[in-house]
């Protein structure tokens, strides 16, 4: 049986990207889920983890000045 | 091309490869360092010239010369510094931006206060606040939520214990959270947008 004593606020904030991520082990992702259950703040926390998240994968903007284009172009045609 | 998606092992055939790719690797160079992106993305073109035989699929030359990239600023880094930056970056445990944004209440007429808070920075801010980490927090935290690369990857690249890069990551999200916070605020993006 697994253990599913409830677990702090605390605990859980600490936890949460780890168990977006799937990188904490399946009991701890149990207790997680517990508390998410009845925890409106954390679920809040919850939310603007994945906010967070969100805002990161998205911010990779892949810009390169034409001047620097330009320079690694030609060094790479110099290899 | 000497089979479907296989490019010969060529200068010819690097040169078409990497050049699509330059936007991607540069963009990733200017995350890890705040001078000398373009230095970096030298020094890994160049290696990854003479490691292009290696390449087994095309497909893959991004995440390959990604990693190469990386490659050569962790070398530079352990150059640099024998030891590891450590610095204690204060007591991190009690910080909560969530909380903090609901406390402080920048901007009080918001309905959407967290997504808003997050809207006030552009890209060059964002890299503003990566770079005032520590390298340690700074490149698991750029590779796994900004590049994709897994935790067991990011953890052989750096060729350290997978549990020391979920312990850095677990810091380094702590430390980007109060320092997006210290830096908008600074910055004055709170107060612009409450302007508006």
């Amino acid at each position: 049986m697994t253990d599913t004593k409830a677990i702090p606020c605390s605990e859980a904030v600490r936890q949460l990207w780890d168990y977006l991520d799937h990188a904490i082990p399946p009991e701890d992702q149990e207790k997680v889920e517990k508390h998410l259950s009845f925890c409106r703040s954390c679920c809040g926390e919850l939310e603007f983890a994945k906010e967070m998240r969100a805002f990161l994968a998205t911010s990779t903007a892949q810009e390169i000045p034409p001047h620097v284009k330009e320079r690694l172009e030609r060094f790479v045609e110099r290899l | 091309m000497s089979e479907a998606g296989i490019r010969d092992r060529t200068k010819e055939g690097f040169q078409e490869l990497v050049l699509a790719e330059l936007p991607a690797l540069y963009s990733l160079a200017r995350r890890l360092v705040r001078d000398g992106a373009e230095d970096l993305v030298q020094e890994a073109l160049l290696q990854a010239f003479r490691a292009f035989g290696t390449l087994r699929e095309d497909g893959a030359a991004g995440r390959w010369l990604k990693t190469i990239l990386v490659n050569v600023f962790r070398d530079q880094v352990r150059k640099r510094s024998r030891t590891v930056d450590e610095r204690p970056m204060g007591d991190l445990s009690d910080f909560s931006l969530y909380r903090t944004l609901v406390d402080e209440d920048p901007f009080p007429y918001s309905d959407s206060l967290h997504t808003d808070f997050l809207q006030v920075f552009d890209s060059e801010d964002l890299r503003e606040v990566l770079i005032r980490l520590p390298d340690i927090y700074r490149i698991p935290l750029v590779l796994r939520y900004m590049d994709g690369f897994a935790t067991k990857e990011i953890a052989r690249l750096l060729e350290a214990p997978l549990g020391t890069i979920l312990a850095r990551l677990h810091r380094g999200r702590r430390l980007f959270e109060r320092e997006l916070w210290a830096y908008a605020e600074e910055a004055g993006l709170l107060t612009k947008e409450r302007a508006r």
